[in-house]
């Protein structure tokens, strides 16, 4: 359970590399020759205006949605060049939280973040009720155990959704629109949530998102998709590219269309 | 603008002018939806402005009033203009319109959209059809053969689900299906013994009416009724319950988490089914059987013992094991149909209604097929 935040601290070094990968609907290439690396420790963010696809991507990276061309790495190893064994080995080192939390709604929030511990380990079934306890309280659902997705709000969904992406303690978690549809102090609470997930656990995380205030509190490092090019147009620390970034539309995106303005 | 305004709207105004670099447009009156608002084609050919170079200015001053109308007359001028080299030149029209035209402009549009491209021909929409009905048939012998790999794997024991989910499915499949499969089967035995008495009832055989429904209910009409309303209660539900799960992305976290949709949803569906189906389905027999009891002993002065008597007389085992293989074959074709559909759901509200609707009519059609072809097997192997 600690060897990741052990490995982290050893310095910088690429768990997930992007390669030449190309993302299609049929014939309409949505985006194409995407290079990117994500280190170990980093908090990094997908950010681009709405539908260029970003959630698209997150979907490759999590190997639900196999690319139209190129290969994603993960230390080292293509994943869709894997046997399924090894995807599946892979796969056990993800924690993805859905856009909508996507909480199993036949089953209680305890036996959503059980499902996952009950199947890849082999502990007592007190043993994981503690846990599911203890995970419930890490994202203040402590109290909630018993209750249905069906019977809570949309931002718990989403926290009891985060319990569940960390139930096995992933060394990659990945959120999709984590703040989408959150209340201000919900949504920084759920950033300094993943702040203080990646330093404590020494977890890599991926986030897809267009919140600015979330962008630049929690990003380390980012990746911008622009779809009028097809192509990625920036990478990089939010903050720098703020400064630094040669492109407009970036600027743009980071300045809320008031750069633009100025220029 | 209101409805009607027309009749006291001033009617608008257009002149052209040659001017030394191109023309002056004029605009004057009201250009409103609803009132009278020229056409844009040829009107700068007719002045010889259409040309490479040319400038064209407009002159607003005695507009009265304008909305979409005027701006859709200009947009479509200004693309003629584009195509034809004038430089535009919109200083002479008002602030607002041309800030709105601005926002319109094709520079402002997203680059490369294309939706399908141009409208396809008759022989590239044909085949277009013939592969989706092939990738279609690919995607149900795929499902078919998962499906059938979960129930190996669970018959050795190694199949991921959950138990609860199972008696969860059970519970709503067979007891609570109990009140619709009793008031269907009673009715239908009714109407059977009611339709046989008419022609039985000209040769006095009335007592046959017994015969009549015992085999028809037993031998087919009893899983054929249990697998229509299965169908349509239970396969609908199953499709709209895994086609809400996959527009919520809950399939998705089962997949990521390396979970089988087809081990984790399906297979038990298709086990609650497979069992429930039959005692469904002789549960219905009875039912059905007590219905032609009822005709027979209120409309046709049958003894109750009579009719019993001649409905054991009539049936045998046979019959009975027919019945119960008929049941057990839709008890998968349902599961099977809801659950593809279901899982084939694409990610909006209206999909899962079409997948509800799809996986009743694909349960149903599958139910009759089956039956004409146990019906033809029994005939072919004399059973």
């Amino acid at each position: 359970m600690n060897m990741p935040a052990e490995e982290s601290r050893s310095g910088k070094d690429a768990v997930i590399e992007v390669r030449g990968l190309e993302m299609s609907y049929g014939s309409f290439v949505l985006m194409r020759d995407l290079n990117f690396t994500i280190n170990r420790g980093d908090i990094f963010i997908i950010m681009g205006g709405s539908g260029c696809g970003k959630s698209t991507l997150l979907k490759m990276l999590v190997g639900l949605k196999r690319p139209a061309r190129g290969e994603i790495l993960y230390d080292g190893v293509s994943y869709w060049e894997s046997e399924p064994e090894v995807q599946e080995r892979l796969k056990r080192r993800f924690g993805i939280l859905f856009q909508s939390g996507a909480l199993w709604s036949s089953m209680t929030l305890a036996e959503n973040v059980a499902l996952p511990l009950e199947q890849y380990t082999t502990l007592p079934p007190g043993q994981i009720r503690e846990l599911v306890s203890f995970k419930l309280s890490l994202v203040g659902l402590g109290g909630f155990e018993d209750f249905y997705p069906s019977e809570i709000s949309g931002g718990m969904k989403k926290r009891a959704g985060l319990a569940r992406a960390m139930a096995l303690d992933p060394d990659l978690l990945f959120f999709d629109e984590p703040s989408a549809g959150l209340d201000p102090i919900s949504a920084r609470l759920l950033d300094d949530l993943i702040i203080e997930l990646s330093e404590s656990l020494g977890t890599t995380v991926v986030v897809v998102t267009h919140e600015l205030a979330s962008i630049f509190a929690i990003g380390t490092n980012s990746v911008f998709l622009d779809p009028d090019v097809k192509t990625m147009t920036g990478a990089g620390d939010p903050k720098r590219l703020l400064k630094e970034s040669p492109d407009p539309k970036v600027i743009n995106f980071l300045t809320r269309g008031e750069g633009a303005q100025q220029r | 603008m209101e409805k009607g305004a027309s009749h006291s709207m001033t009617p608008s105004e257009l002149k052209i002018d040659k001017t030394p670099d191109g023309a002056l447009l004029t605009l004057a009156g009201e250009w409103r939806l609803g009132n009278a608002i020229p056409s844009p084609d040829g009107l700068l050919a007719g002045l010889g402005a259409a040309e490479k170079g040319q400038r064209l200015a407009f002159e607003s001053g005695k507009l009265q009033g304008w909305d979409s109308g005027l701006l859709v007359f200009l947009a479509k001028l200004f693309d003629i203009c584009r195509r034809n080299g004038v430089t535009v030149d919109g200083s002479g029209l008002p602030a607002g319109v041309r800030k709105l035209i601005d926002l319109a402009s094709p520079e402002k549009q997203r680059s490369g959209v294309t939706h399908g491209g141009e409208h396809p021909s008759f022989l590239v929409r044909v085949a277009d059809t013939a592969l989706a009905q092939v990738k279609g048939g690919r995607e149900v012998l795929a499902f078919i053969g998962e499906a059938t790999l979960a129930f190996y794997k669970m018959l050795r024991g190694k199949a991921d689900f959950r138990r609860m989910d199972l008696i969860v499915t059970i519970q709503e499949t067979g007891a609570q299906a109990l009140p619709i499969v009793t008031l269907i089967s009673l009715l239908v035995g009714m109407i059977l013994a009611f339709i046989a008495s008419i022609q039985l009832k000209m040769f006095g055989a009335q007592i046959y009416v017994a015969d009549v429904v015992g085999i028809g209910i037993v031998r087919v009409m009893g899983a054929i009724m249990t697998g229509i309303i299965m169908s349509g209660r239970t396969g609908a539900a199953f499709a709209a319950q895994l086609g809400t799960m996959q527009v919520n992305e809950e399939i998705d976290a089962l997949e990521t988490l390396g979970f089988s949709p087809v081990e984790f949803l399906v297979l038990p569906r298709m086990l609650a089914l497979m069992l429930m189906m039959p005692l469904l389905c002789v549960y219905s027999d009875l039912m059905g059987v007590l219905g032609g009891m009822v005709v027979g002993v209120g409309m046709l002065d049958l003894g109750v013992m009579e009719y019993v008597h001649e409905s054991k007389a009539a049936l045998n085992l046979t019959h009975l094991l027919v019945g119960l293989f008929h049941s057990f074959v839709f008890g998968i074709l349902v599961a099977v149909a809801g659950c593809l559909r279901g899982l084939q759901c694409e990610r909006s509200a209206s999909a899962v209604g079409y997948a509800a609707t799809s996986a009743v009519v694909t349960g149903i059609v599958c139910i009759v097929v089956a039956t004409a072809l146990i019906t033809l097997s029994c005939q072919v192997l004399g059973i």
